[in-house]
């Protein structure tokens, strides 16, 4: 009797096979970055290389995704609690901010264009960080989707905590943290070659 | 469903009764959303035996587009003289027929059927057609899984292979043909609109169709990681999975890891095409005007591609090494010989793909200093690759062989793997490479060693397995006579073609009447394309043979018609979703009990007896 219950409750580990499975594809997405960043630095050592300086709004837009997971994180967290308006407003203000994120970086590339006077297509160390940052741009969109599947969850459904619902959350917001986690390596990655 | 009458349970049945692990699966009934009509069923089916047959019957498909291709530039590389007025209905527009009636092949369409061919066939038919089909049927069976972790994401997977496949035949429509730059899309040629008619939209479309073929690859990809980690079922431990799954593990994790490298210089390469950009393009001037591009690297491209390209021919080749490693185990009753110097040498073949790429490299002009490194690398990656070798002859040596066509081909997949291993190491050689790059040698070795090899391993699984695809068996004979004229005429193809090579004959050229020095090699051409023809017929054979079998083969009335030890073969003829009508099996031993203690084979779930030690 014993033995059988033991192995009904078998199972190989504890993360989810579902949220493993997004880990492995963030690896994925990594690799792609990698790679532009080593391009990025092969390009710069041959030369005909324009420097200039990461646009100011780069910051603001960090500063906005940053915030952006924080609420996101506290939105599970009131999720959890059943703390249904918290819940539903954090996880609102968290996808705002991913908007002003794209907003941010937009204006970014703007300052590139207008203030350092490197369109795309003057110069290859403008071009780098144009092609880098719309890359990760894209997958922030992506996340901008999942938000706004969460929010139709928060917003028409009714507040229960189960674990499928706990589940998707979890994986919102590791993707969320992800391409967060992916800016803030960009941007050092751009800061530490200007210096 | 469940109840099966207790009689008739076979040894492997009721060793399943017995220690079997209850999930529960079939107590909720779910309505079975995965097969509840014909469209969940056969279309957008979530169930993985379904989805491998589906990418199965595209990768056909596609092969017979991309062999069909051949047999044309074939022709005009063996015929050039001859009138190809009668593909005039085929291919219209491009070729043109003089007053005298004679038609000849453009040579822009010539560039854009070898690139296409390129690319169909390492892509669709041996990365999609081979992994996606048999990581697909195999893992869930072989760990002791209902399915993939994700089995709607592994839909998904096919249906982005599909709309890839879409894209790329559509863009052989297009009134400025398809993207004719070659499969490895080098800039300029790639990134200039301007340098050949494929390469404004025929190029645009190529670029999209792989990168949902990228998406479809990373979401089969990290279902087949993930299921392999944590589905496995109770005892089934690492160092007990058949070598088939050790194969598609690393090919998923080497995919995972070196596709979005691709992706990135696409995305490269198309701002430089549409964006005005110059991280490929140099000072270039296209007749007599300069274009905007200053100081962009071209090598830089050839080592982003290199760095998926490399790793990408062994995504092709660990999963038929796979495929063979097991087939050869089976059919010749003797447990793989070396198991666990086998999985090392997978994993080892997986590490050193990654820093080899620039073997591709070594005449595009990188530091010859750099080069060595390159040369050393790719030297060290004969070594496992000899292991391997080793073992399954090893295998075979002193067997109970039983030649069907599974076997035949696996042994013929050997037999290729070392032909076309041993002229790679003269080319990791950057000094002989120097002669060899770019000839008809490069040409011959790779086609012998993956696309050949490759094939071969894909035969080997497709006989193999068709009878758990289908429930019946494909016809043996076919399949024998099939061997003999693919194995035979692949070798009357290919070895001439290193001839030419060494005495300097370029790859990719239309036309070699202008070169006096060629003149010679005219009637070895035509020998080659010959044989090209003939083994076209047999693939022909093979493709009757195959849907023949579907609907009319001899049915297949035991579970394990082999005698094979492998899960697979412990469930239902005609595994309904959920693989096991009942409990998953549990695994006791490992996979390569052959001969063991006077008993022809003992099966996975078979507990071990009193003292016995597991496996290796
Ligand atoms: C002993 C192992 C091998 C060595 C040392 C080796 C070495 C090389 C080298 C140096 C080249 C570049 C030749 C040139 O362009 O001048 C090459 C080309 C190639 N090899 Fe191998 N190779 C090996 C095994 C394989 C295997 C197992 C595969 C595939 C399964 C493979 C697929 C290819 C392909 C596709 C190309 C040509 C790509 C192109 O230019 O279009 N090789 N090999
Ligand atoms: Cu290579």
């Amino acid at each position: 009797m014993d033995i059988v219950a033991k192995e009904n409750t078998f199972k190989r580990s504890k993360i989810h096979p579902k949220k493993f499975a997004l880990g492995v594809a963030c690896a994925s997405i990594v690799m792609m970055f990698v790679a532009l960043s080593s391009a990025y630095m092969v390009r710069e050592a041959q030369g005909n290389w324009v420097e200039f300086a990461i646009p100011t709004k780069f910051f603001f837009s960090t500063a906005a995704l940053l915030t952006s997971s924080l609420c996101l994180h506290f939105s599970y967290f009131f999720f959890k609690k059943e703390q249904t308006v918290l819940y539903r407003s954090l996880l609102t203000t968290a996808f705002f901010l991913g908007i002003a994120f794209v907003a941010f970086q937009y204006q970014g590339w703007n300052q590139i264009m207008l203030e350092a006077g490197l369109p795309l297509g003057a110069n290859p160390s403008a071009d780098f960080v144009y092609a880098i940052t719309f890359l990760h741009a894209a997958h922030v969109l992506g996340g901008l989707i999942v938000l706004i599947m969460a929010m139709i969850h928060a917003f028409y459904l009714k507040h229960r905590v189960t674990e499928r619902r706990k589940l998707r959350f979890e994986m919102t917001i590791l993707y969320w943290h992800f391409v967060d986690f992916l800016w803030l390596y960009l941007l050092l990655f751009l800061i530490f070659h200007k210096m | 469903m469940a109840t099966i009458a207790k009689e008739h349970l076979t040894k492997e049945e009721s060793l399943i009764e017995e220690l079997g692990f209850d999930d529960h699966f079939h107590d909720h009934h779910h309505g079975d959303k995965y097969q509840s009509n014909f469209i969940t069923t056969y279309i957008f089916s979530q169930d993985h035996k379904m989805i491998a047959k589906q990418f199965l019957i595209t990768g056909m498909f596609w092969a017979l587009i991309g062999a069909s291709m051949s047999i044309i530039f074939r022709l005009q590389l063996g015929f050039p003289e001859e009138s190809m007025a009668w593909l005039k209905p085929l291919l219209g527009k491009w070729i043109t027929i003089n007053e005298a009636g004679i038609g000849t092949l453009a040579p822009e369409f010539y560039y854009a059927l070898v690139t296409m061919h390129g690319t169909i066939i390492v892509f669709f038919v041996l990365t999609a057609g081979l992994s996606g089909t048999f990581s697909n049927l195999l893992i869930p069976l072989q760990v002791g899984a209902r399915d993939m972790a994700s089995p709607m994401l592994n839909m998904f997977s096919y249906w982005f292979f599909f709309l890839a496949g879409l894209i790329m035949f559509f863009s052989l429509f297009l009134s400025t043909g398809p993207f004719s730059g070659g499969w490895t899309a080098y800039p300029p040629l790639s990134a200039l609109p301007q340098a050949s008619e494929g390469s404004g939209a025929g190029m645009t479309m190529w670029v999209i169709s792989l990168v949902f073929f990228v998406v479809s690859v990373l979401l089969g990809g990290i279902n087949y990681i993930t299921t392999v980690l944590n589905l496995r079922t109770k005892g089934m431990n690492m160092w007990r999975l058949p070598l088939t799954i050790w194969a598609f593990f690393v090919t998923a994790i080497l995919g995972l890891l070196s596709f979005p490298v691709l992706v990135s210089g696409l995305l490269l390469v198309m701002f430089d095409k549409g964006l005005g950009t110059s991280f490929f393009l140099s000072e270039i001037f296209i007749g007599g005007a300069p274009l905007d591009h200053v100081g962009g690297s071209p090598v830089l491209y050839q080592h982003l591609f290199w760095f998926l390209g490399h790793p990408e021919v062994y995504i092709i080749i660990l999963p038929a090494m796979g495929l063979v490693s097991e087939v050869l185990s089976v059919h010749s009753r003797k447990p793989i010989f070396g198991y666990k110097a086998m999985v090392f040498s997978i994993l080892a073949i997986g590490f050193l793909s990654f820093i080899v790429w620039a073997h591709h490299m070594f005449m595009s002009g990188v530091n010859p200093w750099i080069s060595n490194f390159f040369v050393l690398f790719t030297l060290i990656i004969a070594v496992p690759s000899a292991v391997k070798v080793f073992n399954w002859i090893t295998t075979l040596y002193g067997g109970n062989v039983r030649f069907t066509s599974a076997c035949l081909f696996s042994i013929g997949f050997v037999s290729m793997f070392i032909s076309g291993g041993l002229t790679g190491i003269f080319l990791g050689n950057s000094a002989i490479d120097i002669q060899m790059h770019d000839t008809y040698f490069v040409v011959a070795h790779f086609h012998i060693v993956m696309g050949i090899a490759a094939f071969f391993g894909m035969f080997a699984g497709i006989y193999h397995w068709f009878p758990k695809m289908y429930g019946r068996f494909m016809n043996e004979t076919l399949g024998k006579m099939h061997f003999w004229g693919t194995m035979i005429g692949a070798y009357a193809i290919f070895w001439p073609m290193h001839y030419l090579g060494m005495a300097g004959v370029p790859r990719r050229y239309y036309l070699f009447s202008n070169f006096d020095t060629f003149s010679h090699f005219t009637e070895m051409n035509k020998f080659i394309t010959v044989a090209a023809i003939i083994v076209f017929m047999f693939q022909i054979l093979f493709v009757v043979n195959f849907f023949y079998s579907i609907f009319k083969g001899r049915k297949v009335t035991t579970k394990n018609p082999w005698g094979a030890t492998t899960l697979e073969w412990t469930t239902p003829i005609n595994a309904g979703h959920g693989n096991w009508p009942g409990k998953i099996p549990t695994v006791q031993r490992w996979a390569y009990d052959y001969g063991k203690d006077g008993r022809e084979f003992i099966s996975q779930v078979e507990p071990l007896a009193e003292g016995e030690e597991d496996g290796h």
